[in-house]
């Protein structure tokens, strides 16, 4: 790659204009000199189907959650971009402890600690967790 | 108390970038792809089994950790590491040694990192960046794909610290107790190329180094008759995001070690170096160009079997052509 072939495609999402990262490049002369590049359109591409990929998801997740089929906590989790086996982690369970907390009637019933746990991980307070969908940002 | 004089360059990957900043702090004038072609930094790898979030694994460059350790004892620098049980101790620490003037490499999760802007940010657990001081309640953070020093809150960097999944930082942290007076490249540099070469040829496994380009090729070629469209496509964006995304250099690290070829042919004066640094930049154009038409084939999201038998030959230049670079940068013979 040349240096004026460098792709200046800006990843205009998620503030991903925010940084201009480095490439290597070869001048004129044959030389390799480290050149700013703003994106290029199918590393953007491929980095928007990623986040896409997670919006499809959320948007899925959220109605099963209004339709009484799911708890809060699995959106949440997905908002965090995690999985089960890594939420499991950050709680300290198994992951079949948190699929369960994924049932609307076990979450009904959970206690203040654990709802108190699962906030913390999702950086949201307790009643945001409880008042989906009206709470959820 | 807390003033360290620390120079920030950007670079293009952070676990390099780090090191040479690092090093550079101590007074020795290195560049990052002398950093990443001594660390032997350039790899392949696919594990079709190891699914990461969902897509199978690709890697383009060598496990973390690993460039920065060899990288020391490579230039017998003398380094500290550590890692923590708790957060509180692994902060502890890390005050220590800013009390005592040292800026100190760490590793971290992207995901809690708030400066990084959000498209960036999924949970990648192995991002390097170094803490110079401690000002007003916030840490100076010098992270390499920056173009600019920026400023993390404590509690943020011990999250970023202690992220879980895979692998886990448990607050990993490193900085230069002593650097030698000489440093002397020539050696350093010919164990450098000699490792990337036998990582890259060796492994008599299918998963890594050159033989993992044909087997991702291989199984490119079967995407559109075993997977559904949506997945046939994420598999493919998740490749190109492996190669060409924030800390590769571009084309999956390939010009960040061409870089380094050509600056170890000034080093030693060798052309012929230079000649491999030359054809190492012509295969980082056919990975990008292979990166280009993956792009195009993930936006149609269509099971085109035409389309992705030319996608998975145009994987095989690459390989094949690698293949043998490494074959012959492995014969080279050194004084």
């Amino acid at each position: 790659m040349k240096v004026n072939e460098v792709p200046q495609d800006p990843k205009d999402f998620k503030e991903g204009d925010k940084i201009k990262k480095l490439v290597y490049a070869v001048d004129n002369e044959g030389n390799y000199t480290g050149v700013n590049s703003a994106g290029w359109e199918a590393e953007n591409t491929a980095t928007k189907q990623a986040w896409d990929e997670v919006e499809e998801d959320l948007r899925e997740t959220e109605l099963l959650v209004k339709q009484g089929k799911l708890s809060p906590i699995a959106w949440y989790m997905k908002k965090n971009l995690m999985d089960t086996a890594l939420l499991a982690k950050y709680m300290g369970k198994w992951a079949w402890q948190v699929r369960r907390h994924f049932k609307p009637s076990v979450f009904r019933d959970l206690s203040p600690g654990l709802l108190q746990q699962y906030a913390a991980i999702f950086n949201i307070t307790v009643d945001e967790l409880k008042a989906f969908p009206a709470g959820k940002q | 108390m807390n003033n360290i004089n620390f120079t920030h360059y950007q670079h293009a990957h952070c676990e390099s970038g780090v090191t040479a900043n690092l090093l550079r702090h101590q007074g020795i004038d290195i560049s990052e792809p002398l950093v990443f072609g001594i660390g032997a930094g350039l790899f392949f790898g696919h594990i079709p089994f190891l699914k990461i979030s969902g897509t199978p694994g690709s890697t383009f460059r060598t496990w973390p950790g690993a460039i920065f350790k060899r990288v020391a004892q490579r230039l017998h620098v003398k380094m500290h590491t550590e890692r923590f049980r708790s957060p509180e101790k692994a902060m502890l620490a890390l005050d220590r040694a800013l009390d005592a003037g040292r800026p100190v490499g760490m590793l971290s999760s992207v995901f809690y990192l708030p400066y990084l802007p959000e498209a960036f940010r999924f949970h990648f657990n192995a991002h390097n960046l170094v803490v110079y001081g401690k000002e007003n309640g916030l840490y100076k953070v010098s992270d390499p794909v920056m173009e600019h020093v920026t400023t993390i809150a404590p509690e943020d960097l011990a999250k970023a610290r202690f992220a879980k999944g895979a692998p886990e930082p448990k607050g990993f942290m490193y900085y230069i107790n002593e650097v030698p007076k000489d440093i002397h490249y020539e050696k350093a540099i010919q164990q450098g190329i000699k490792q990337t070469c036998f990582f890259m040829m060796s492994p008599p496994v299918p998963w890594f180094g050159n033989k993992a380009v044909f087997l991702l090729a291989k199984k490119i070629k079967e995407y559109p008759r075993k997977l559904t469209p949506r997945k046939a496509s994420l598999y493919l964006g998740n490749i190109i995001r492996m190669q060409e995304e924030i800390g590769t250099g571009g084309a999956g690290f390939r010009y960040l070690y061409a870089a380094f070829l050509q600056e170890a042919a000034q080093k030693l004066h060798r052309d012929d170096l230079q000649g491999f640094s030359k054809e190492l930049t012509q295969v980082g154009d056919d990975w990008r160009n292979f990166a280009y038409h993956a792009a195009r084939l993930m936006k149609a999201r269509q099971s085109d079997v035409v389309s992705y038998d030319e996608l998975s030959d145009l994987l095989r230049v690459c390989g094949d052509k690698e293949k043998d670079i490494f074959t012959r940068l492995e014969k080279l013979r050194w004084q």
